[in-house]
């Protein structure tokens, strides 16, 4: 048997490391994936300000699949053939190389299983000027964090000069998510300035398509704190206003000019907002695949939603806010269309947001799209791995194990300055990442298991976890034992 | 020596709790977080092995 898994960032390096685990030699895994690294997320914000350096947070693929017996293709997917062709009814899927020595070229890979982990688009064109090709940074990839932390540089040296500087950092579409790269960006950047003493030449602003400040597109969460339950939203606030950061929320960003950026707020009123330095993160959208049945008839709207992303086994009927339920979201990640198909991480389509939708009375669109952060998207990858491994060895078709994001937790930990001795990382955790109502009709979530606290121990768990990961993603001893 | 007069009051910034210098204190307080690493990692760990099925 063949199983392909098309993306290798955090649930589909996990998927294949797991499947080429429990599958061995007489079992082929083939990865496909445009970058020859892995990269870890979580520890750009550390390169976008000179903390680390890209070699710390990435390694090439292409050894540890070696070494694992992995086949790997530095390649972009580009159609998707699930019922084969007219010669073969084996689906395949069309990629296109991207490494140097075979760019350009073209192949056709057929599998029994497909595992689609491509994680997300970065939709800079969805807002006018937006991005490193525009006008503003990202820290997005560990190439975008690099280029950031030049243009910050920049910045330094002009306010070690004496010069004021406005930086403007949140989300840069009127439905961008990620709120929290973006938090960890600008909590980031105070403590940077404030350890340069550069403090009082800054002008931070953050702007965000939050209806409240600590949405963080999972509609907010309660936390036990100081003998209170607090909303994040005052955590978030608090965390602001300690570090004298002004902010901007319900606001979609729709055009960014040289030093400018124009915003709509929900209530319709237009504003705009000069910067000297901007990082505002772009929308997401699922990778371009064109699908094909095999005939050669286009069935992309069968397999992808809208947005790109892969339709699963979640509920996707439109409801109303008030009538979402858990039991939308998938368990199997299992493709309704295509039995040997599967989208895990970012690469599979929500049944809708967490957050509530808003809209402003222009009709535009003003929330936060639902975000599937590093442990929920490593959980989905290994759940998909373990129920492919079964079926190929036991060749039943169930699925014994699941993961819905409305009953698996969370835990993300926000850097708020790196420094071994006077760091401070903020650490959130939440149970479960879709609120459930109906189990926890006060609060959302198990209040016990959702803590959110600052201090110099979460600066050392995101640091613990930057080294625990990247072991585990080159495959060292023991590397399974790791949880996700 | 004249200095910029700043008014913080009415503003949204102005509204949300800020920690006292003991907070801050604690918050890199060496015995203090090392024994908070260990209990938030437990927390996590709490929740990481919930989240497996």
């Amino acid at each position: 048997m063949k199983v392909l898994v098309l993306g290798a960032g955090i649930s589909g390096h996990t998927a294949a490391a797991f499947l080429k685990k429990m599958l061995g030699r007489r079992h082929e895994v083939v990865v496909v994936s445009p970058s020859q690294y892995y990269q870890w997320i979580p520890s750009n914000i550390w390169v976008g300000v000179g903390r680390m350096r890209p070699e710390q947070v990435r390694f090439k693929l292409e050894k540890v699949y070696r070494r694992w017996g992995i086949v790997f293709h530095q390649a972009r997917a580009v159609a998707l053939h699930p019922e084969g062709d007219a010669g073969d009814g084996q689906g395949f899927v069309s990629i296109e190389y991207t490494s140097r020595e075979r760019q350009g070229e073209s192949d056709r890979i057929r599998y029994d299983y497909l595992v689609n982990a491509t994680g997300p688009r970065l939709n800079f064109g969805a807002t006018e000027g937006l991005g490193p090709g525009g006008y503003t940074e990202s820290v997005c990839s560990w190439d975008h964090a690099a280029h950031a932390w030049e243009a910050l540089k920049g910045s330094i040296a002009k306010m070690q000069q004496g010069e004021r500087q406005r930086f403007l950092i949140g989300t840069g579409h009127p439905t961008a998510t990620c709120q929290g790269a973006a938090f960890e960006y600008i909590l980031n950047i105070a403590f940077e300035l404030k350890r340069r003493k550069l403090e009082h030449l800054a002008e931070l602003t953050w702007i965000s398509n939050e209806y409240e400040l600590g949405d963080f597109g999972m509609g907010g969460a309660y936390i036990k704190r100081g003998g209170y339950i607090t909303p994040t939203k005052v955590f978030t606030e608090s965390v602001f206003a300690e570090n004298n950061i002004q902010w901007i929320k319900r606001a979609g960003v729709t055009r960014v000019e040289p030093g400018l950026a124009h915003y709509e707020t929900l209530d319709g009123s237009e504003g705009s907002v000069a910067f000297d330095f901007a990082m505002l993160i772009p929308a997401f959208a699922g990778q371009s695949i064109q699908a094909y049945d095999r005939q050669g008839g286009e069935i992309t709207e069968k397999v992808f939603a809208p947005n790109g992303f892969m339709k699963v086994d979640a509920d996707y009927t439109p409801r109303p806010y008030e009538q979402w339920s858990i039991r939308d979201w998938p368990q199997t990640y299992q493709s309704p269309a295509y039995a040997n198909l599967y989208a895990t991480g970012i690469a599979f389509a929500p049944p809708h947001p967490i957050s509530k939708p808003m809209q402003s009375p222009n009709g535009r669109a003003i929330f936060p799209a639902p975000p599937r952060t590093g442990m929920p998207s490593g959980v989905i990858g290994k759940v998909v791995a373990q129920n492919i491994a079964e079926q190929i060895r036991k060749g039943h078709k169930e699925h014994p194990h699941t993961a819905n994001m409305g009953r698996m937790g969370a835990a993300c930990i926000v850097s708020a300055g790196f420094s071994l001795t006077q760091g401070l990382g903020a650490t959130m955790t939440v149970s479960p990442v879709v609120p459930d109502w109906e189990k926890y009709p006060e609060w959302g979530r198990d209040i016990n298991a959702t803590v959110g606290e600052i201090g110099l121990a979460g600066h050392w768990i995101k640091l613990f976890l930057h080294y625990m990961f990247l072991h585990k993603a080159k495959g060292y001893p023991f590397w399974w034992l790791l949880p996700e | 020596m004249s200095t910029e007069k700043i008014i913080r009051a009415y503003k949204d910034e102005f509204y949300p709790p800020v920690p006292t210098r003991a907070t801050q204190r604690r918050r890199t307080n060496f015995l203090l977080q090392a024994f908070h690493f260990l209990r938030l990692n437990f927390k996590i760990m709490r929740i990481v092995v919930k989240g497996h099925s």
